[in-house]
């Protein structure tokens, strides 16, 4: 089970009896795949390495620093975040249909895929196992104050949510509002404070404090 | 279909319990099963509806209990067996007892996975039909009971809301994951009131959003 909260914190899958049967039945898979002709281990090791070293939530970090530094980039991200995203390099695979969300000072947007868990990898990487897991998925969408609590946000009444379903092939990235005392800051060193659930909406982005402390 | 994957809205599954500085993977099984589910899914034998409609085949109570990856792996292997990439003692085993199918094909190389990931798999469609709604245009979802796959989760079924952008079109998933056609239609972006959708108790100010397909929807 993904969530065993018998134990608290601990989502290390190979603990759990019922997981090495899975572990067993995966290289059984592999295995036969391989034997089979069908697929290339070299292959498989190159998509792991991608997605473990190569893209992941920086990249949606750097879009995010562009963003609050040039507002012609803004302008784009608001209009055609696809092609904004792409003139960075982030292309492909879940991220072929983007739209933009930003906070404002009365607005606050929070991304989920109730059914199933659409996340827009080419920024994000693949998703944290919270985000795949039915307590997110459940409650996003109804209650997403007390999911907001849950990460330790709270937002005060006048600011309205607004979640996005991803229920379509568009993925969604929030643009957080820009910290407070970040004025004549690189792209660079904006980029440090763009956290990846900042950029879900499950977070908000840290503050020159937090990453200085 | 109403399976175990129409999450939203329901009660009592518990915290959500993010872990701090998570992990891309937890194990080495989860790099391999989801690899396998990539790289099997270049040879373009099913489509990704057809992928998410074998995920979701699971008994519910299962896939509320089984992690993603596990999920994956089960659709993975439903999706070889269909269509005959392999056979289920094979898949016990993990020894070939029958004839691999002959694909015309050598597997994807590690040389080509990058661009096999930037190329994607666009869902947009050229449509010569006219958008049946614009944005601003009050709208309602309808009503449905499908034993197949669709989009339209339960907790969006009946409620008003508003378009509030438009996607032109898109491949219509409740047709494409039974194999039977792309067939695409004008895709929306709904807006729902929180009250409209969860009664008066909900924020005032707080809505949802859904990517609607126009045959989904009704003038309001």
């Amino acid at each position: 089970m993904a969530h065993d909260h018998d134990h608290d914190h601990h989502h290390h899958e190979g603990d759990h009896s019922e997981l090495s049967e899975t572990a067993l039945r995966v290289k059984a898979l592999e295995s036969l795949l391989v034997e089979k002709g069908y697929v290339d281990p070299a292959a498989l090791d190159e998509l792991i390495e991608t997605y473990e070293t190569r893209v992941g939530p920086r990249n949606g970090a750097k879009v995010v620093a562009k963003a609050w530094s040039d507002a012609g980039f803004m302008e784009k991200l608001r209009t055609d975040a696809t092609n904004a995203i792409a003139d960075l390099g982030f292309i492909g695979r879940q991220g072929e249909h983007m739209v933009a969300v930003e906070n404002t000072e009365d607005t606050h947007n929070m991304v989920v895929c109730t059914l199933c868990s659409c996340y827009p990898w080419p920024v994000l990487g693949l998703p944290p196992v919270w985000y795949k897991a039915p307590p997110y998925r459940s409650r996003a969408v109804s209650d997403p104050r007390g999911v907001l609590a849950e990460f330790g946000v709270q937002l005060p009444e006048n600011v309205g949510v607004k979640v996005w379903d991803s229920t379509a092939e568009v993925r969604y990235l929030v643009i957080p509002r820009r910290p407070q005392g970040t004025g004549g800051w690189t792209e660079e060193k904006l980029a440090t404070l763009v956290t990846r659930n900042s950029m879900i909406g499950t977070g908000l982005a840290l503050t020159p404090d937090q990453v200085t402390s | 279909m109403n399976g175990g994957q129409d999450l939203g809205g329901v009660h009592g599954l518990g915290p959500i319990d993010p872990e701090i500085d998570e992990p891309v993977f937890h194990a080495e099984w989860e790099k391999r099963a989801f690899a396998l589910t990539l790289a099997m899914g270049f040879y373009g034998q099913w489509n990704i509806d057809q992928g998410r409609r074998a995920r979701e085949s699971m008994h519910p109570a299962k896939y509320m209990t089984s992690s993603y990856y596990q999920i994956w792996t089960e659709g993975l292997i439903k999706l070889m067996l269909d269509t005959g990439f392999v056979v289920p003692g094979e898949v016990h085993l993990g020894r070939q007892e029958v004839t691999p199918r002959d694909l015309h094909r050598d597997p994807v190389g590690a040389d080509e996975v990058a661009a096999i990931l930037a190329k994607g798999g666009p869902a947009s469609r050229d449509l010569d039909t006219a958008p049946k709604f614009k944005i601003g245009h009050k709208v309602r979802a309808i009503r449905m009971n499908p034993e197949g796959h669709t989009r339209l989760p339960r907790y969006l079924r009946g409620c008003e809301g508003e378009v509030v952008a438009w996607h032109k079109g898109h491949v219509f998933p409740d047709t494409n994951a039974h194999g039977k056609g792309e067939n695409p239609q004008h895709l929306y972006t709904v807006k729902f009131a929180a009250r409209e959708l969860w009664g008066k108790d909900a924020p005032a100010n707080d809505c949802m959003h859904a990517d609607l397909w126009e045959s989904y929807l009704v003038p309001a």
